[in-house]
């Protein structure tokens, strides 16, 4: 007879029937740092408490030291998949606040960029949703197109993930003819591969037998637990705000909300497919009309605001006027109005807003990021409740979840 | 009929009386505050009148004012209603000593994790939350980082050892 030894187990652990899984904080799963405590009923699970803040850097804190124009690149880092429309929200926010008018150039420029880091935020999203259910190549794949993009940015702004584009008024440099060639040569050979991309994916038995509903929400329950974007859109809610609150001239656009039913992972797969289209085709149009400026107009890369734009260095260097507005920007001297502003633009994965108190000092009194995906996220313990393990790992992935935004 | 921000004011000026009151637009937006004891009230009102139909819960996040003795924190509510479109921000300011305000939890899910942000980072308690515990910040921390009295680190200052942190010193 031998002497058996038990293992010790915590007390009530063999009662529970249930297991405890720890997703995170750094888990592949979870494409970013944050953490999932799921409890476990065999393959299903039963409840599920999510934490974040693993990358809280207190951005709003920082910004109250800030002038405006040095808290670009903080917007940067909130949605790094997809910073120019960051940026660009963050701009269009001071240009509210201090009134200023950008010229239509300007803001089909800006359109161009942000349709742009569009396609970029979603080939992501969605060929994420790929790896999760088991295709990796078509991630792969399109990586290459997203360099593509990403060379786009360099020649504008000089940078690739975290770009800082534009400037409060424009942008820092008119598009080089290298920026337009390359934009050309996405045009041409994007279609192709996004074809090619649904080819594989949208018709595919194991990737429809895997999404077809997993996390599904109702439109009802997306808007009280605050969706937006292609996750609201993907319930049945044609909420846009490029739509509704259009901003930088995107009511000249033709283009249409893609929306789906059942608010499922296919779903938001299928809206977020369809909203590159739509991107690709706003790209064209806004290159139209960018052809139809003639003579000076046609060189106008920013707004005539001398006393919140900060001038050329070669002007700097060689003109009075220049150096003097160069320095009362930087040294804070120009006056600020105060007041209050909340301005919205339409992110990679939904309302990406700004509410920025201004008392007229140099920087914010109080800057608020209303980060899309922080107040959707609390919506995820209840979607996967009851779902398979596998499951809630594709709905994390094409639910979007950029840890950035979401800690701030 | 048009949802213009007249008739939201005559709205709530019906309903509420003297109870809502400052009423402003700044950037067309129309704001006004009410009494912190009544917000949730105006909120259930905002969301359930057939007219107004504010049942879009935008934004919550809070403001110190530590020159306005005995109503130091503003809690800032943006709503949208999504069918007419308008947008509009409501606000109720509490005292710091007892910063309690009710929870919209029960009206909105979303309010959950944006109140307790607004806990983590200014203190408010918002009464009949289910779970107000901090969110963004470690659970230890015993202060409210976003209030005023914490400054952000003067550039400047010069006690510091700067080999520490790879500036000056003789790396070379």
């Amino acid at each position: 007879m031998s002497d058996v030894k038990h293992i010790k187990l915590p007390d009530g652990s063999i009662e529970k029937q249930t297991t405890t899984l720890n997703l995170g904080p750094t888990h592949p799963a979870t494409h970013g740092v944050f953490q999932n405590i799921v409890e476990m009923d065999g393959e299903r699970i039963v409840s599920s408490e999510q934490t974040v803040g693993y990358i809280h850097r207190a951005f709003e804190k920082i910004a109250e030291r800030r002038p405006l124009y040095q808290i670009t690149p903080l917007t940067d880092r909130l949605n790094y998949c997809s910073s120019p429309i960051n940026n660009m929200g963050w701009h269009l926010t001071c240009e509210k606040l201090l009134k200023v008018k950008t010229p239509k150039r300007v803001d089909y420029m800006r359109v161009i960029i942000m349709e742009l880091a569009r396609i970029a935020d979603h080939l992501i999203c969605n060929s994420v949703v790929g790896v999760d259910s088991g295709a990796l190549s078509v991630f792969l794949y399109v990586m290459q197109y997203r360099e593509l993009i990403y060379e786009i940015y360099e020649e504008i702004c000089g940078s690739r993930l975290t770009t800082n584009i534009g400037r409060i008024g424009g942008f820092e440099r008119n598009f080089t003819n290298t920026a337009w060639t390359k934009l050309d040569k996405f045009l041409a050979e994007y279609p192709g591969v996004l074809k090619e991309f649904e080819n594989l994916l949208t018709r595919n038995r194991i990737f429809m037998e895997r999404t077809i509903g997993a996390g599904p929400i109702s439109a009802e329950r997306a808007l009280n637990y605050g969706f937006t974007g292609p996750n609201l859109r993907a319930a049945g809610v044609d909420y846009d705000v490029r739509v509704h609150s259009p901003y930088s001239s995107y009511e000249d656009f033709d283009f249409t909300v893609p929306v789906g039913t059942t608010g499922d992972c296919y779903d938001r797969f299928l809206v977020r497919n369809q909203e590159m289209w739509q991107s690709l085709s706003i790209i064209e149009q806004a290159k139209q009309k960018l052809e139809q400026f003639k003579g000076a107009e046609a060189e106008v890369y920013h707004a005539d605001i001398p006393e919140y734009y900060l001038p050329e260095k070669k002007d700097v260097y060689t003109k009075m006027e220049a150096l003097i507005w160069h320095f009362k920007i930087i040294m804070g001297e120009t006056a600020m109005p105060a007041g209050e502003v909340y301005q919205s633009v339409e992110g990679g994965n939904g309302e990406l807003g700004f509410y920025l108190i201004s008392d007229g000092g140099r920087s914010p009194y109080r800057l608020h990021f209303r980060r899309p995906c922080f107040i959707y996220y609390q919506a995820y313990a209840e979607i996967t409740k009851g779902a398979m393990l596998s499951d809630a790992i594709i709905t994390l992935s094409s639910l979007n979840l950029i840890a950035g935004e979401m800690d701030a | 009929m048009a949802l213009t921000n007249e008739f939201i004011k005559g709205k709530l000026t019906e309903k509420f009386g003297e109870g809502v009151y400052s009423f402003e637009e700044p950037y067309e937006m129309l704001t006004f505050e009410s009494h912190k004891d009544d917000n949730l009230k105006v909120l259930q009102f905002l969301f359930d009148d057939e007219d107004l139909k504010f049942q879009f819960l935008t934004d919550i996040c809070a403001v110190h004012y530590p020159d306005k003795k005995g109503s130091e924190l503003a809690v800032v509510y943006h709503l949208h209603n999504l069918v007419d479109n308008v947008r509009i921000r409501f606000k109720v300011f509490t005292g710091i000593e007892q910063p309690d305000v009710f929870s919209a939890t029960a009206l909105y899910q979303s309010a959950n994790w944006m109140e307790r942000e607004t806990y983590d980072f200014y203190g408010i308690n918002f009464v009949g939350h289910p779970n107000l515990k901090r969110i963004l910040n470690v659970d230890e921390m015993d202060y409210f980082p976003m209030r005023k009295e914490f400054p952000l680190e003067d550039q400047t200052r010069i006690d510091k050892d700067d080999e520490m942190f790879g500036r000056g010193g003789s790396i070379w």
